[in-house]
C-alpha cells in the first residue's frame, strides 16, 4: 500500500467494524456510516422495555474468529469471553437432554447414542475445520483464477485429502450435499437427540431437516464451534459490539451514527462517494457496503448503473427471513421441571424430534407461521443480572418458522404468533404467562425495518449451496469487489455469510488491501 | 390475441388471405410463429421487384413492443448501446442490445411515437430480456406484435406507388422519419425505413385494416400505373446481404441462444461498434465492451466478396490458399445486380488484424457430382450495394 485512501463503510455492524479496523490499521482514513443510533448491528444491545435489555438479534455466540481476535487485539479492548453453555433440549415430560460440545447426557439415553454423539461431533467438526482454507480467504473463482485462488483451492484440496484422510474425505464428500435428516437417522436412534441436532442445521434458514444441503448449514454452525464453545456473552452480544467499536476507534476509524446512506454515488462506472438521507454528500476513494446485496445494488447503487442480468441475479437471490425474535421481561425466574437455575441459564431448545422440525417448516413453505414452532430460548439475565431489574429476568427467544412473506400479513398475525410461542413455552414452564411484565416481537418485517436488512434475513440471504462460496451473493461479486469500480461488499451477504464471525469483514479488508486499495 | 385452432401450427397474419392467393409455389416457412412466404412465384422476379420497381412484404411477424411510462427513455437507454436521448419524436433509429458480457442479443429499431411512448421492433422474441431489464424502472412493456399489421413497401418506385395509392405527404418524409396519415378513412403510420439499402417504407396499421391497405396498394397495379409484387423472405435475404445488414441468428448466434462458451459474438466482433455511444449513461454490457475495446479484436463478422460464380455456401475460409483455417461463410447469395458472390463470414483476426489473403474452399455439385474449387475473397468495409436515393428527399419520381 503506497498511499492512504479515504474509505467509507456503509453500515456499522460487526463486519463493517472489523473491515474498517483492518483498513485503518493499514493506514487508510476510514469512516463508518451507521444508520442506527448505535453501531454494532445485529450484535448490539437493545432495550425493549424500561430497565430490560437483550441482544438485538444474536443472543448465543460462538467466539469470533481467533485470528481476528488476535490481530485486532480484542481481548485488550475488553472482550470478555462468556462462559461456555450447553444446549438443553426440553422434553414435555421432563425428560431433558443436555448436549455439550462432545458429550450428551439425559435420562434413558442409550450408551450407543451417547458414544455416537461424541464420534459424530468430532468427525463433523473436522469437516468444518477442513473447510477453513475457504473461510479465511476470498472464495476462489473457478474461471480466470488468480494465484491466490489457486493457492486457496490447493490448500482446500490438501486439507480435505490429507487433513481429513481418505476415509473421512470420502464420507465428507458423501454427506456434504445431502440433508441432515438422513445423516442423523443413519447415526442416532433417540428422536429427541436427532431433533435437537437437526435444529442447529436449520435455524435461521428457510430449510427443513430434509432440505438438501442442510449438512452444509450444520457445518457452518460447527465452524463456530471450532473457534470455541457457544456462550451467552457477558454484557450480551452488545459486549462484542462495544469491543469492536473500541477497536475501530482505537485504530482511528471515525464512526458516525444516525447517518443513513441513501445512495452510492457512481460516476463513469466508479463509486465516488455516498449521499446521506440528510442530503449531505461524502466523497471517498473507496466505498464499502456492509449492507445486504439487494440493499447495496438495487437500493443504493440502483439498476441503471448495473448490467441488466447482474441486477436480475441479485434480485432473485433468496433473502426472506424465517425467524422471529421475541423478548420477554419477567418478574421472576421461570421454572422448568427437572432443570436447576444453572441449567436454565443454558441454551434451551424446543425441537422434540425431526418430524416436529420438518412439520414446523412445512408451514413456512406455504407462507404460514409454524403452528408448533422450533424455539431457542435463553435467559441472558442469569449470566448478566444487569440486564434486568433486581429479581427480574429477561428471556430472549428465536422462533422458527415465521416467514417474511406471511400470507395473512404480519400486522394482523403478529400477536397470534406471539401467543402461540408464549403458550408453547408455557407448556414447559408452568405459570409463564403470569410472569410476563413486558414483551416485544420482532418479525422478519420488523428486523428488516429495525436493522435495515432486506427480508429481515439474519444471514443477509439463504446459505444454500447455490448462494455460498463463489456464488455468494452471486457470481460476479463473490470476491468482495463488485462490478462498480471502487465499491466493495464486506457483510454477511458476502462469503462466508452470516453469524457473528467477523469473517466477511476480515476477508473484504484483505481483498481491498491486495487490490492496492481497490484500483 | 384470439385463441386459434391448435391444429393450425402456424399463425396467419392479417394479410394472409391475399398473401396466400399470391403464393403460387406454396413455399412457406415460420417466422416467429407466423406462416410466411419464402417465395411467391420466382425468386428472380421478386428480387428485381425490389431492385427495379416496387415490392411488398408482409412483416407482421416482426416482434413489436410498446414501451411507455416515466422511465421509458431511461429504460431504453440502459437497454441498447445507442444514445436514445437524441431520438426525437417522429423519428426511428437502428439499435443493438447486448447482455452483461457485451455479447449481442438482437438488433432492431426504436420508434419515438411522441406521447404514445416508444416502439421497439426486433427480429427475435425479446420480452424476457425486456422484463429482466425493467427491474427498478417505472415503465410498462406491452407486446404488440399481434396487434399491429405491418407491410414493407420497398423499391425505386415505392414512393410513387404509395402516392398513387392515395397516401399524401410522402415526398417530404425524410429517411428514418415517421408520417401519421389517413388513407380511405383508416389511420396509417408510415416510416421511411427498410432492409434493402434502397428507397422504401414500412406501413403500420390496425390488423382490421390490413386487407384494405393491401388492396389499396395493389390497386395501383390493377389500374396499370406501376408494377409491384409481393416478395418472400428469400428475396429479402438477397437484398439485405447486398445492403450489408446483419441478420441475428443467421450471421451469428445470438447471446440468448448460444450454449457453448465463445459461440456468441460481441458488438465489436459483429462490426457494430459504431452504433454504441460512449458519452451516454450506463448501458448493459458497457463495462465488458470497454474492456474488450482495449484489447486487439479477435474475430469479425465481415462482408466478403467471393470471386467466381460458385456459391460458397457453408465454406471454410483459409488464411492463404490451403493455409490455416480461419473461419466460415455464414450466409451467401449471388447478387444479380453486381454479378458477384456476396457473403457474410465469421473470421479470426490475428493481433487485431484481418488475414492478408482469404480463400474459400468451395464444394459444389455438377449434375449431382461433387467438385471442389478455391476462390479468393475480399473484405468489403462498405455495403456491397446501396443506392443514394435511399437518403434523397424528396425521392425522384419514376
Amino acid at each position: 500500500m503506497t498511499e492512504s485512501k479515504s474509505i467509507l463503510v456503509i453500515g456499522g455492524g460487526h463486519n463493517g467494524l472489523v473491515c474498517a479496523t483492518y483498513l485503518a490499521k493499514s493506514g487508510h482514513r476510514v469512516q463508518v456510516l451507521e444508520a442506527r443510533e448505535t453501531a454494532g448491528g445485529g450484535a448490539s444491545s437493545h432495550q425493549f422495555s424500561e430497565g430490560y435489555q437483550v441482544s438485538g438479534l444474536a443472543h448465543v455466540l460462538h467466539p469470533l474468529n481467533p485470528r481476528i481476535i488476535k490481530e485486532l487485539d480484542l481481548v485488550n479492548m475488553g472482550l470478555i469471553p462468556g462462559e461456555a453453555i450447553n444446549t438443553i433440549s426440553l422434553g414435555r415430560d421432563g425428560r431433558h437432554l443436555t448436549l455439550g460440545v462432545d458429550t450428551v447426557t439425559g435420562t434413558g439415553l442409550s450408551s450407543d447414542d451417547a458414544a455416537a454423539y461424541t464420534s459424530f461431533k468430532v468427525e463433523f467438526r473436522s469437516y468444518a475445520r477442513a473447510l477453513e482454507p475457504m473461510t479465511m480467504n476470498k472464495p476462489p473463482r473457478l474461471k480466470d483464477m488468480d494465484r491466490k485462488d489457486k493457492f486457496t483451492l490447493a490448500r482446500l484440496g490438501w486439507s480435505l485429502r490429507f487433513g481429513l484422510g481418505a476415509a473421512s474425505m470420502s464420507e465428507f464428500l458423501r454427506v456434504g450435499g445431502i440433508n441432515i435428516y438422513d445423516v442423523l437417522n443413519e447415526t442416532f436412534d433417540d428422536p429427541q437427540l436427532k431433533g435437537a441436532i437437526s435444529a442447529d442445521a436449520i435455524i435461521g434458514h428457510h430449510m427443513g431437516t430434509r432440505t438438501p444441503t442442510t449438512v452444509l448449514t450444520y457445518l457452518n454452525r460447527l465452524r463456530g464451534e471450532t473457534y470455541g464453545p457457544q456462550t451467552l456473552p457477558v454484557g450480551g452480544a452488545g459486549n462484542v459490539a462495544t469491543v469492536l467499536v473500541n477497536a475501530a476507534v482505537g485504530a482511528g476509524v471515525d464512526i458516525r451514527t444516525g447517518a443513513k446512506v441513501q445512495q452510492i454515488i457512481v460516476a463513469d462506472g466508479k463509486a465516488t462517494g455516498v449521499r446521506l438521507q440528510s442530503g449531505e454528500e461524502r466523497m471517498a476513494d473507496i466505498v464499502i457496503s456492509n449492507a445486504d446485496a439487494k440493499t447495496t445494488f438495487l437500493g443504493l447503487v440502483g439498476t441503471p448503473d448495473l448490467d441488466a442480468m447482474f441486477a436480475h441475479r441479485i434480485h432473485t437471490t433468496r433473502t426472506n427471513g424465517t425467524v422471529a425474535k421475541l423478548h420477554f421481561a419477567l418478574n421472576g425466574l421461570p421454572r422448568v421441571s427437572g432443570l436447576s437455575e444453572a441449567e436454565l441459564g443454558q441454551r434451551l431448545l424446543i425441537a422434540p424430534d425431526m418430524r416436529y422440525v420438518e412439520h414446523a417448516f412445512n408451514h413456512a413453505k406455504y407462507g404460514e407461521y409454524s403452528e408448533a414452532p422450533v424455539l431457542e430460548i435463553t435467559i441472558p439475565s442469569l449470566a448478566d443480572p444487569s440486564l434486568a431489574p433486581k429479581g427480574h429476568h429477561v428471556m430472549s427467544v428465536t422462533a422458527s418458522f415465521a416467514p417474511y412473506a406471511l400470507k395473512s400479513g404480519w400486522d394482523t398475525s403478529r400477536d397470534e404468533f406471539a401467543d402461540k410461542v408464549m403458550s408453547l413455552i408455557g407448556d414447559y414452564t408452568p405459570g409463564f404467562a403470569a410472569q410476563i411484565v413486558a414483551s416485544e416481537v420482532l418479525t422478519p418485517r420488523d428486523i428488516e425495518r429495525e436493522f435495515n436488512v432486506t427480508g429481515g434475513h439474519w444471514h443477509h440471504g439463504e446459505m444454500t449451496i447455490d448462494q455460498s462460496f463463489m456464488m455468494r451473493p452471486v457470481h460476479g461479486t463473490a470476491q468482495y469487489d463488485t462490478p462498480i469500480e471502487g465499491l466493495f461488499l464486506c457483510g454477511a451477504a458476502a462469503h462466508p455469510g452470516g453469524g457473528i464471525t467477523g469473517l466477511p469483514g476480515h476477508n473484504a479488508a484483505k481483498r481491498i488491501l491486495a487490490m492496492a486499495g481497490g484500483r | 390475441m384470439e385463441k386459434h385452432d391448435f391444429k393450425q401450427v402456424l399463425q396467419h397474419s392479417p394479410f394472409h388471405a391475399r398473401v396466400e392467393a399470391y403464393n403460387l409455389v406454396k413455399s412457406w416457412t415460420s417466422w416467429n410463429g407466423y406462416q410466411t412466404a419464402r417465395v411467391f412465384d420466382t425468386l428472380a422476379s421478386e428480387y428485381f421487384a425490389i431492385r427495379s420497381s416496387c415490392s411488398v412484404m408482409d412483416m407482421t411477424a416482426m416482434e413489436k413492443y410498446r414501451i411507455t411510462g416515466p422511465d421509458a427513455l431511461k429504460f431504453l437507454n440502459r437497454l441498447v448501446v445507442r444514445d436514445i436521448s437524441k431520438l426525437k419524436p417522429g423519428r426511428v433509429t437502428y439499435v443493438v442490445w447486448c447482455n452483461d458480457e457485451g455479447r449481442v442479443l438482437d438488433d432492431g429499431t426504436i420508434f419515438h411515437l411522441g406521447d404514445a411512448g416508444y416502439r421497439l421492433c426486433s427480429q427475435h422474441h425479446q420480452l424476457d430480456w425486456l422484463l429482466i431489464s425493467s427491474l427498478g424502472m417505472d415503465i410498462t412493456i406491452e407486446q404488440e406484435t399481434h396487434d399491429v399489421a405491418a407491410l414493407s413497401v420497398q423499391g425505386p418506385t415505392s414512393c410513387s406507388v404509395l402516392s398513387a395509392a392515395g397516401i399524401s405527404g410522402l415526398h417530404e418524409l425524410k429517411p428514418f422519419g415517421i408520417l401519421n396519415t389517413v388513407l380511405d378513412g383508416m389511420e396509417v403510420m408510415i416510416s421511411r425505413t427498410g432492409f434493402t439499402g434502397d428507397l422504401g417504407y414500412e406501413l403500420w396499421v390496425d390488423p382490421c385494416h390490413a386487407l384494405t391497405l393491401w388492396d389499396a396498394i395493389f390497386s395501383v397495379r390493377e389500374r396499370g400505373l406501376y408494377d409491384l409484387r409481393p416478395i418472400g423472405l428469400n428475396a429479402l435475404e438477397m437484398v439485405r446481404i447486398e445492403a450489408g445488414f446483419v441478420m441475428p441468428g443467421d450471421d451469428f448466434n445470438t447471446a440468448e441462444t448460444a450454449v457453448r462458451a465463445g459461440h456468441d459474438r460481441s458488438l465489436f466482433e459483429l462490426g457494430l461498434g459504431w452504433v454504441a455511444s460512449w458519452d451516454k449513461p450506463y448501458f448493459t454490457g458497457r463495462r465488458a465492451l470497454q474492456k474488450e475495446q482495449a484489447q486487439p479484436i479477435r474475430r469479425r463478422l465481415v462482408k466478403l466478396l467471393v470471386e467466381g460464380n460458385k456459391p460458397p455456401t457453408d465454406s471454410f475460409l483459409y488464411d492463404g490458399k490451403k493455409g490455416q483455417r480461419i473461419g466460415t461463410i455464414k450466409t451467401n447469395i449471388w447478387s444479380p445486380i453486381l454479378k458477384a458472390n456476396l457473403a457474410m463470414a465469421d473470421i479470426e483476426y490475428v493481433k487485431g488484424v484481418a488475414p492478408k489473403e482469404i480463400w474459400a474452399e468451395i464444394y459444389y455439385q455438377k449434375e449431382l457430382e461433387w467438385q471442389v474449387t478455391w476462390a479468393q475473397c475480399t473484405i468489403s468495409e462498405e455495403p456491397f450495394w446501396i443506392h443514394p436515393r435511399r437518403l434523397q428527399t424528396p425521392p425522384d419520381e419514376y
